[in-house]
């Protein structure tokens, strides 16, 4: 064990991964605050970003922002006809229904990438060319900025459009009481389509901008979605600045993990904290007790 | 069991009887004998699941994870310590009982999309095991040299011999399943399914019988597991992913969620969908799962047997 440069190395690394499974938390947390629902599909919107911004830089020659916004777009698309045209014929389905309703939909994008993308591993060129920064002898890749850039970038968008905006202002009224919302004539039925189109988009972000890093293929989703909702549920679900810390803490405790126990056992890390969360405190550190007894755990 | 069941029964029996003497004539269909053992297996797993997502209305996504805990304690026993391979069984069955008992004492008191999440995480937690420990499991690589299963000193190498053993343990599976359904713990399940809050209210001991058939299902499943594990003689950690938990949910869903019959039915039909009508597609399987899945959900909640004109049991009251 050597506690010099490999420590911030791995705060480095961990900070990075972390702030990827915070998108996938704000994404489950954007759906769920609509619509209740747990949207088992969300990490493959992070796989789907990742190789459409593969796709529109390597074969249609995008310059990267383009692509990026592209890619973005393209998987927000996909989001909105999830709901449209599955979701939305399955409102009033038992929960157990809906849970199998969306591990189908991912099962579908998965299938939908392997059958485009094969099975090879893709990787992106960085968005900024560089050499790393040094900062204590440990190597910060400029790619690694733009993560936590976006991702900072994302928090601050996501909290003025939920406080400032009417859009805004209307969503958070339907996850407080839709009916009440519906009866205040804020349309709900658009509300989810705009909660779905959101969450695809920001994990197609988070896809698109980790993807230089550490590459994607097609079956990254499932493991994703899972240590996504680890974070979710520790920062408490439903809440976003929980999701960030939550999705930060996992990265780091993934990280160091790896760099001083195991690095194969890295990946379970995370799901044994979501155990531990599930298991000791379903309502997450940052969600009140109260709220939590009455959502359906 | 209703005199309908034993009817059926008594229908099933038959057929399956006598298909290895039908499948055996015709050459076309020889080898339909080797996927419907397989669909034996699988359907002792699916007989649990069904219990417990059908009548106790609890979902687990970590069936494959109890049907490799049984698998690999067979497999490690009787290939590093050279066990015999019939005591290893009971000891599968244990060890899964036991990790079952942890695991659903505290994730039962989940519901819905937080048990399932739970379910998934603990799932997938064994599955990097099964890759991790390569000194004992062999790693992604896999587990070899597992003998075939021998009872009273007779190995069992012959598919006909494998198909009547494990049919006929599917089949007690199922007479066992009914009887516990209708016993006052199936009625207890029932009510659970029904309104968790008045059957608690009503005295039900909710959480116990509820960890009893997540630990039965776990059991069901490592006993299946044992079976798999002698009659393919090799171990590879692919079998015991996310993908077939989510297999086994589909065969549950598919033939009917709240028949066991369904289940037996469902997992029939996936086995034969997956070992033979799909091989065109290889690894593009996937899709044809998810679109299944996704169909019956949205389309066909009661699974197949919806289709079938109801009997009384069919609908649940036994």
């Amino acid at each position: 064990m050597d506690f010099g440069a490999g420590w911030v190395q791995y705060l480095f690394s961990g900070l990075t991964t972390g702030a990827i499974y915070a998108l996938v938390a704000i994404g489950y947390n954007i759906i769920y605050n609509v619509t209740e629902v747990i949207n088992f599909a969300q990490g493959e919107f992070v796989m789907l970003g990742g190789l459409m911004a593969v796709f529109f830089v390597g074969t249609l020659h995008f310059p990267i922002p383009a692509a990026f916004v592209c890619a973005v777009l393209t998987v927000s698309c996909v989001g909105l006809a999830m709901d449209r045209f599955v979701l939305s014929r399955a409102r009033n389905k038992s929960v157990l229904s809906l849970i199998i309703i969306t591990i189908a939909v991912s099962i579908l994008l998965k299938g939908a990438a392997m059958f485009e993308w094969g099975k090879d591993p893709y990787t992106l060129p960085p968005f900024t060319q560089g050499e790393p920064i040094t900062i204590f002898g440990a190597a910060l890749q400029l790619q690694a900025l733009w993560v936590l850039g976006i991702v900072a970038l994302v928090v601050v968008l996501l909290s003025i459009f939920f406080h400032r905006s009417m859009y805004g202002k209307a969503m958070l009224a339907c996850a407080d009481n839709p009916r009440a919302a519906r009866l205040s004539g804020i349309p709900v039925r658009q509300m989810v389509l705009l909660s779905f189109l959101l969450s695809a988009g920001i994990g197609a972000a988070a896809g698109a901008v980790i993807t230089p890093i550490s590459l994607m293929e097609y079956d990254r989703g499932a493991l994703l979605g899972l240590k996504g909702f680890g974070a979710a549920a520790l920062g408490g679900l439903g809440q976003f600045f929980g999701a960030l810390a939550a999705g930060l803490f996992l990265g780091l405790a993934e990280s160091f993990c790896a760099g001083y126990l195991s690095s194969g056992y890295k990946d379970a890390v995370a799901l044994l904290l979501l155990l531990m969360v599930l298991f000791f405190k379903p309502e997450g550190l940052f969600g009140s007790r109260e709220a939590a007894k009455l959502k359906r755990f | 069991m209703q005199k309908r069941d034993w009817l059926i029964f008594l229908a099933v029996a038959v057929f399956l009887a006598i298909f290895p003497f039908i499948a055996a004539r015709i050459s076309a269909i020889s080898h339909y004998i080797d996927i419907m053992v397989f669909a034996g297996i699988f359907s002792i797993v699916s007989l649990g699941l069904c219990m417990l997502m059908g009548y106790a209305g609890q979902v687990s996504m970590a069936q494959a994870a109890f049907f490799g805990i049984g698998a690999y304690t067979s497999g490690i026993l009787t290939s590093h310590f050279h066990w015999h391979p019939l005591p290893a069984i009971p000891i599968g069955c244990l060890l899964s009982a036991a990790v079952a008992w942890l695991v659903g004492v505290p994730a039962l008191r989940l519901k819905g999309h937080y048990l399932a999440m739970a379910t998934l995480g603990f799932g997938e937690i064994v599955h990097i095991v099964l890759n991790q420990e390569v000194e004992w499991t062999g790693g992604p690589s896999g587990l070899v040299d597992i003998p075939s299963l021998k009872i009273l000193g007779v190995r069992i190498s012959s598919e006909e011999a494998w198909y009547y053993i494990v049919w006929t343990a599917a089949l007690c599976t199922l007479i066992f399943c009914f009887n516990v359904l209708r016993s006052r713990v199936g009625r207890a399940l029932r009510a659970i399914h029904e309104e968790e809050t008045a059957a608690d209210a009503m005295g039900v001991p909710t959480a116990r019988f509820k960890l009893q058939v997540f630990v039965l299902s776990a059991v069901l499943a490592a006993i299946a597991g044992s079976f798999y594990t002698h009659y393919v003689t090799f171990l590879n950690p692919g079998t015991f992913d996310l993908m077939w938990s989510i297999r086994f949910v589909l065969m549950v869903m598919l033939g009917g969620v709240q028949s066991l019959w369904g289940a037996v039915l469902g997992t029939v039909l996936l086995t034969f969908i997956g070992n033979e009508w799909l091989r065109v597609f290889a690894d593009f399987d996937i899709l044809v799962y998810g679109a299944i899945l996704l169909l019956v959900a949205l389309f066909l909640p009661d699974g197949l047997v919806s289709i079938f004109p109801k009997g009384r049991s069919a609908s649940g009251n036994v």
